[in-house]
This record gives C-alpha cells, structure tokens and sequence, in this order.
C-alpha cells in the first residue's frame, strides 16, 4: 500500500506555510549536494536532525526511509576505498585503502543522509495535495501543477487496480518465477492496468468537462500565517549563512 | 533507475535540469488541456507500475517501463516522468530534489529517443512490430543506464568502477524489459490499439 506517514501532524513544522518551507528544502538541498567540506557536511547533519526532532515524526519510520540510500552507499564503501587512487590509509595484502576514497564515501555518506532528513522533516510533513497548491503558489506553470494534482489523485485508485489484478492472478495459483510465463503475465496485467487507466482518464475527462473544466486551476489554499512562519524564515536563513561561511571558510577536505 | 541526492556534483546536477526543464517545456507544450486527464493517469500506472517487482533468479528487480511511456506519451513523457519521480521523491524518498533534473533526464530521455525510433514500426506486420517492441524496451533500459553511468562519470572520475558495475548490472533488467514490453504492447494492440502511436 502507497502511504504517506509522515504527513500528517501538528508539530511546529507542519504548521508552517507549505509554500516557505519547499523553497526553504530547495535552498537547503542545494546548498549541502554543492558543499565539500567535512566539517559543512557534519552540521548539515546535525540541522537536518534537529528539523526531524521538531517535525516530531516517527523514529522507527524515519529510520526505514534510509533503506532506500542504503543501498547505493554500501555499494561505494565497498567499491570506492579500494579502487580510488591517492595516499594509502592501509594495505591489507594486495589491497590498499586510500585516504581520499575513504573521504569520498564519508561525503557523500553525509550528504546523502542530511538531505534525506530535511526533506522528510520539511516536505515529505505535507500531503502531496499541499504541495501541489504550494507550488502554485511559486507560479509552476498551470499544465504542471494540475499533472502532479492528477497523478497523486490517481496513484491510489490504479494501485487498488493493481491489487485485485494481482489477487485475480492470484487466485487462479500465479506463482511467479525465472520463466516466460510469468513476465507474460506481468505483462499483460500490466498492459490491462494500463487500457483501463486510459479508460478511466476517458471518463475523468468527460466528468472533468461536464463540471466545466476549463482548463484553469483554482487554489483555495488558505496559507498559514503568525510568527511561526517569520521564526522559521530567521532560523532557516541563519542556518543556511553558516553553512555556506562554513564551506567557504574550510572549503578543503579536512577530517 | 534513479540516484539519490549527495552523490553527483554540481555541473551535472545543473544541466539535468536545464535539459529536464527544455523536455518539459517541450512535453507541457505539445499536452492540451484535453489531454491532461490522460496524461496523468497514465503517469499514476506508471508511478504503480514502477513498484511491481518481477522475479529473476534468486532475487528480483522492479520495472521501469520508459520504452512504454514513450511509446503512449511521446514527448508528454518528459512532464510525466517528472511527476512520477517527484512524488516518489516525496512519498518514498526515492531521489530528491536536487537530482531531479538528472533522473528526469535519465528516464525520459530514452523514453522520447525510443518514441520517435519505434512508434512507425508499432504498426508493422507483427514480426517487425515485436521486434521493434523488444527493441524498444530494452533500448530505454540501456539508454538510462548509460546516462546513470555518464552522470555518475562526469561527477568524478573515480566512480568509473561504480558506473560500469552498474551498466552491467542492468543487463537481466534490459532483457526482461525487452520481453515484457513485447508482451505489454501486443496486448494494447489487440485491446485497445487507438492508444498507440500511428493510430490516433
């Protein structure tokens, strides 16, 4: 099932003004995916952690989403050290572990968890609803907005879709393995996902028209207002003017 | 396919963008207003699509279906796959925002390459209409596994063994793309060939 967990809330965070706080997570994203240094990276960290504490979100489901890097790092910390030409940190018989590798893969590391927390602590505390008002707001042009509003719309129905597609093959005792068989099943489950999908669209359209879509997109969003959205602008900016003195102060790769 | 944020360097993260951005504007250009409908669902099967894990051997891979996108979409695919890969950048935390540019890029790109390619051939008798379909399947694959490693490459030269490990990884994916877009496409031209390309 497709879930949003962290959505949902009442912390300080998700109180905050959708539209600032997806400009605050590009700037913020940006900003530690450009820097280089060690020591930026490390208090990157530490502001992303502090941002998931006041988002007040569910540890144990935080802590899943990394799965999703785990992979990609495990896979250069297992390639990198060893392949990565530079001063040798040490040899273990014929392999040697290089200095700049090893920094490399911390790096990135960093980065990668840094930005994973600040997006989860900032957007991913916002229905995909929101967001696409949000981003109305930035003035993304209309077609965009109303793309992301219909595929979120629509990406819950198609997998309930899916799922009794699955329990039809199910039922009649699919059980799926390394053969031709099963990828003609998939692909022709997938192939009937897809005809009923542009039926459907066929049917939204004609429902779409009869309620007089005309093609603009109207946001009732009532923004959050108060002081909460001036404190997070104040400490957003402070945070993101010592990141980039820090990177600019120690732009080398120091341990 | 998508690589997540912290990994690539500045340049590359920029002109992903500036090319993802050209695609879209293209895509939202050429998409009326009738056929937003249409194009949005089709991103939600898609989105859905992406998250069926086929098995191979031991373990298992989950699609990714580009060849077929382009096929329905054509240059819509570059909004589509946008979409697709922001919502699951915020819903799963699958990419970012920072590489969104790039993986909209790695994904859509072949997904237009492959339109303009094989959707003449979609038509064809069926030996050439199957071949053109395994083709494009396995095409798009490949494609956006080449840019995964160009990106990975251009950020730093020492991801060489990184980029080629995981080209070649990608080699069971792009067969049984090949395979079940074959089957996927027979399938819609026998149920619903006005969804095709040529026959609209």
């Amino acid at each position: 099932m497709i879930q949003e967990p962290f959505a949902s809330g009442d912390s300080a965070i998700h109180q905050l003004s959708p539209t600032l706080r997806v400009v605050a997570a590009a700037a913020y994203s940006f900003l530690v995916a450009l820097a280089h240094g060690l020591p930026t990276l490390a208090v990157a960290l530490v502001f992303s952690l502090l941002m998931v504490l006041f988002a007040r979100l569910p540890l144990g489901k935080v802590l899943q989403r990394f799965t999703v890097v785990l992979g990609f790092l495990l896979l250069i910390w297992a390639i990198l050290p060893w392949t990565y030409k530079g001063e040798i940190l040490y040899q273990f018989g014929p392999l040697a572990l290089s200095r700049p590798g090893v920094l490399l893969c911390l790096e990135i590391s960093l980065k990668s968890i840094a930005i994973l927390l600040a997006m989860i602590a900032l957007v991913s505390t916002m229905t995909t609803a929101r967001l696409g008002h949000a981003l109305n707001r930035l003035h993304l042009p209309d077609k965009l907005v109303y793309l992301i509003l219909i595929t979120y719309r629509y990406i819950f129905v198609i997998e309930q879709e899916y799922q009794r597609l699955m329990r039809a093959v199910r039922i009649r005792n699919f059980s799926p393995g390394t053969n031709l068989h099963t990828y003609r099943t998939y692909a022709w489950l997938l192939g009937m996902l897809f005809v009923r999908s542009a039926e459907r669209a066929k049917r939204v359209h004609q429902a779409m028209v009869c309620r007089g879509f005309s093609g603009k997109f109207y946001s009732l969003l009532e923004s959050p207002r108060g002081y909460r959205n001036w404190v997070f602008v104040i400490l957003m900016s402070l945070s993101l003017l010592s990141l980039a003195i820090l990177e600019i102060s120690a732009p080398t790769m120091l341990l | 396919m998508h690589i997540s944020e912290g990994v690539l360097a500045g340049p590359v993260l920029f002109s992903g963008m500036a090319v993802a951005a050209a695609g879209t504007a293209i895509g939202i250009k050429k998409l009326d207003f009738d056929q937003l409908a249409q194009a949005g669902i089709l991103s939600a099967a898609f989105f859905v699509a992406s998250l069926v894990h086929v098995p191979v051997g031991p373990s298992s891979v989950h699609l990714i279906l580009n060849g077929i996108v382009g096929l329905l979409l054509g240059w819509a695919a570059f909004p589509s796959i946008m979409v697709a890969l922001l919502l699951q950048s915020i819903i799963f935390q699958f990419g970012g925002l920072t590489t969104l540019g790039v993986n909209t890029v790695i994904m859509a790109l072949p997904a237009v390459i492959c339109y303009y390619l094989f959707a003449p051939l979609i038509n064809k008798k069926s030996s050439i209409a199957m071949a053109a379909a395994f083709a494009c399947g396995f095409l798009a694959v490949f494609m956006s596994a080449l840019l995964v490693g160009v990106s990975l490459y251009f950020s730093e030269k020492n991801f060489f063994e990184v980029a080629t490990l995981v080209v070649t990884a990608h080699l069971p994916v792009m067969l049984i793309e090949g395979i079940i877009t074959v089957f996927c496409i027979s399938f819609i031209k026998k149920v619903s060939p006005e969804m095709l390309p040529g026959a609209r």
